[in-house]
């Protein structure tokens, strides 16, 4: 693990301007940011864990605990909100027993919400694993997390 | 008989197309044509259109036949009858909302033919992966003849005299903000491009970057040369994946070809540019926010002044500007400044992009002059509402917007119009409601996005935007007391008064707006706890009509609580201290049934146990018997 940080950080020089692109690329790596790659970016850049911290707790993008395998995204923007975005999230929290921030127990699915993704002529819409899902209703979150689950159990 | 024209198709690959898997069928459409041995017909993809309700989409030249919604199954049709029969597949034209007519050409299309198109000059046009396609439509002419024949005083001048107002919201003019950062004596400068297009319900600073990133380039490049700035920054949201992995291509490729870098075009002018990616805070779509953000620290507003041009990024004389003003920059070169100046209104000049979305019939980037009415962008360019519904309310601006009613339809659009109605320009989200959406839960939805946005700096915005957000969920949930609006009122104007930044400073609009406009739906949710656009869930309930229910069962198996009881040709029953509003039996209720209704401050008298279909009669059909 350790080693997949140090890679990232020598591609960086040490400077604080560095702080959230490494942050960002760190999480990118392992999905997360843990206190050991914390305590690894401190060093490298000098800063303090606390100072880290408060800069990576700033900024919603950042995570300190290992998500899921698979992350749903609901986008809770405007468009999204008059076309139903609320339903679609409580779909999701039902059909996956979390609430947004939390993981499944079988550390499946991830749950986050999003203000805008910006495709905003799509609503409502979510993102499962980096792909929008356009036009959603409950029955489609229902729909599509079921036909995961088939696709990934048939490839077992 | 064999078509022996040549074709080009052109397939959308801006985000809303490719989550229609656009670039699947571009390559099953590379697949047949290679597999036909055709030689008659090109292959490109292009950036965003804007019209992305109606993706994927796909033009195909000569000829501008337009196509919509398309799949990969649609693609067999199209080579066999448009290719080699010439014969334009007609099922896959627009259909316009209102008429019900197919359309086939591009320029045919209302959405299309009403607007003015020049900071979105290019998107849907070109590549916007090859430099080559933009240098073709005039680009980085503008960069040439700045840097070939004009002083950064001059660049200042034609900007200043074109009238050219921040896209960004505020309007600041464009011109009078790099003289300020030009007049600083310093080594360094800094040039930043704000692409942190936080506000929900806006999109077009996204589909200008993916559909046409250099002008982005060559406006910020122009406006470092007038500043006198040698470095320079892109800061963008980290949600906007593909606009990021574009812009990195098209500076590549600037740089190569001697657009960027040291010595542009041979000169002695030298540029970079940083990709700096967003971490999604909202806040820091405000300047002093973005540069702390840009310097690795938390993004947290600080008062100004000193303002950025005398003390920005590391305490260096900086002008940031918006993507859709520098994407102006460069036409306003190339055609003049007496050109741009005759668009648009007295003064607010050019054209406004707007992200037209929510319950419109044509969804998406709507760019006209300054001073169109609302009634032309949303009925003439967007179609009206869905379905043909009655508009209720249009909320410009996003979350430090408002929202205008229908008295306001005939208002033109401009900065200072819409500032004098409530709303303001902003990022230019229009966002159009009908009767389904509740005001009071709209405003709600503003003020717990602003709330949960600020940063916290100052008390006001971060306690006082609380409050306003519990006093409204009261309100929403059938709590809400007499003096609550005058409250909501009186915490708005200490919020304006004690917020250094505008998300704070503009936070109460959207209640304030809506105060101001659709005070009676307050004033029901209060003293009658109803909910009259039958939204609010503490307000509703779902009956199933016992007249009605046919008993098929439909609406119990859908149920995620079970809260309906029934059994086969026996009228269903909703147990209310179950059902947690989901309103899943009303949509899953068969249409010819319709059996499943939702109502608000009044009660549906239904049997108290199982009966069976037709045999219900209610308290007063009872008593006439």
């Amino acid at each position: 693990m350790a080693t997949t940080v140090i890679n990232v950080l020598n591609q960086y020089s040490r400077d604080r301007r560095n702080l959230i692109p490494i942050l960002q690329k760190v999480q990118e790596k392992e999905k997360y940011l843990s206190s050991e790659s914390i305590s690894e970016i401190s060093i490298y850049l000098g800063i303090s864990e606390n100072d880290v911290y408060s800069v990576a707790s700033f900024y919603s993008q950042f995570r300190f605990i290992k998500p899921g395998e698979h992350t749903v995204k609901v986008c809770l923007g405007t468009a999204c909100h008059v076309r139903g975005g609320a339903r679609v999230l409580e779909t999701v929290e039902r059909e996956l027993k979390i609430k947004p921030g939390q993981t499944t127990a079988d550390g499946k699915y991830s749950l986050e919400t999003v203000a805008c993704i910006g495709a905003c002529a799509l609503a409502p819409t979510m993102v499962l694993d980096n792909e929008v899902q356009r036009s959603m209703t409950p029955q489609k979150v229902v729909d599509l997390l079921k036909s995961k689950n088939k696709a990934e159990n048939d490839a077992k | 008989m064999p078509s022996n024209s040549e074709y080009t198709i052109f397939i959308c690959e801006g985000t809303g197309c490719v989550s229609g898997k656009s670039h699947e069928i571009r390559l099953a459409l590379e697949q047949k044509i290679a597999e036909q041995g055709l030689s008659n017909v090109k292959i490109d993809f292009t950036g965003c259109h804007g019209f992305c309700e109606q993706g994927p989409i796909a033009i195909i030249e000569p000829d501008d036949i337009f196509y919509t919604r398309l799949t990969v199954e649609d693609v067999d049709e199209i080579v066999q009858s448009h290719f080699i029969e010439g014969k334009p597949v007609e099922r896959l034209f627009f259909k316009d909302p209102v008429s019900g007519k197919a359309i086939p050409l591009y320029k045919d299309i209302n959405f299309y033919r009403k607007q003015q198109r020049i900071i979105l000059r290019n998107c849907g046009h070109i590549n916007p992966e090859k430099i080559e396609d933009y240098i073709e439509r005039e680009g980085y002419n503008a960069l040439k003849t700045v840097l070939g024949k004009m002083t950064p005083s001059q660049v200042i001048e034609e900007i200043k005299k074109s009238g050219l107002r921040g896209r960004g919201g505020a309007g600041f003019p464009t011109g009078m903000k790099w003289e300020f950062c030009q007049k600083e004596q310093s080594d360094i400068k800094y040039m930043i491009c704000n692409a942190d297009e936080g506000d929900p319900g806006a999109f077009m600073d996204r589909s200008i970057m993916e559909a046409d990133p250099h002008t982005v380039i060559e406006g910020m490049t122009i406006a470092a040369y007038a500043i006198g700035a040698n470095e320079g920054y892109i800061y963008i949201r980290a949600e906007y994946p593909l606009a990021v992995k574009r812009l990195r291509i098209a500076l590549q490729q600037a740089e190569d070809m001697g657009f960027l870098g040291d010595n542009v075009l041979g000169s002695d002018f030298s540029f970079i540019i940083h990709v700096n990616e967003g971490a999604g805070a909202f806040v820091c779509g405000e300047e002093t926010a973005l540069m702390a953000s840009i310097e690795g620290k938390r993004g947290m507003p600080r008062p100004r002044p000193p303002f950025p041009a005398q003390s920005g990024l590391w305490g260096k004389p900086t002008t940031i500007n918006n993507v859709k003003t520098l994407a102006t920059v460069p036409v306003i070169i190339n055609k003049g400044s007496e050109w741009y100046a005759k668009i648009g209104t007295e003064k607010s000049k050019g054209t406004a992009v707007f992200a037209l979305t929510g319950k419109i019939a044509n969804s998406g980037l709507v760019e006209v002059p300054m001073g169109m009415t609302l009634r032309e962008i949303i009925y003439d360019i967007g179609g009206g509402l869905i379905g043909g519904r009655d508009f209720k309310a249009v909320q410009n601006g996003g979350p430090s917007g408002g929202c205008l009613p229908a008295s306001a339809l005939d208002l033109p659009v401009d900065y200072e119009r819409l500032a004098a109605a409530g709303a303001i320009m902003g990022s230019g989200g229009m966002i159009v409601v009908d009767s389904q959406t509740c005001m009071v839960d709209l405003a709600k939805y503003f003020l717990s996005f602003t709330q949960e946005e600020s940063c916290g700096k100052c008390v006001m915005c971060r306690e006082g935007t609380l409050q306003m957000l519990k006093i409204l969920e009261d309100i929403t949930e059938g709590k809400g007391k007499e003096d609550d609006i005058d409250l909501l009122l009186e915490l708005s104007k200490a919020i304006q008064a004690g917020s250094l930044c505008a998300l704070g400073g503009t936070a109460p609009n959207p209640v304030l707006t809506t105060i101001r406009y659709f005070r009676d739906e307050y004033e029901a949710h209060i003293r009658e706890k109803r909910c009259p656009a039958l939204v609010c869930k503490n307000l509703i309930t779902f009956y199933i009509l016992p007249d009605k229910c046919q008993g098929c069962g439909i609406c119990k198996r859908g149920c995620p609580v079970d809260a309906i009881s029934g059994d086969k040709r026996m009228i269903h029953i909703i147990d209310q201290n179950k059902c947690i509003k989901c309103g899943n039996c009303l949509d899953v209720c068969p249409e010819r049934f319709s059996a499943v209704t939702k109502v608000s401050g009044e009660k549906i008298e239904v049997p108290e146990e199982l009966i069976a279909v037709g045999s219900w009669q209610n308290s007063e059909s009872e008593e006439k018997l």
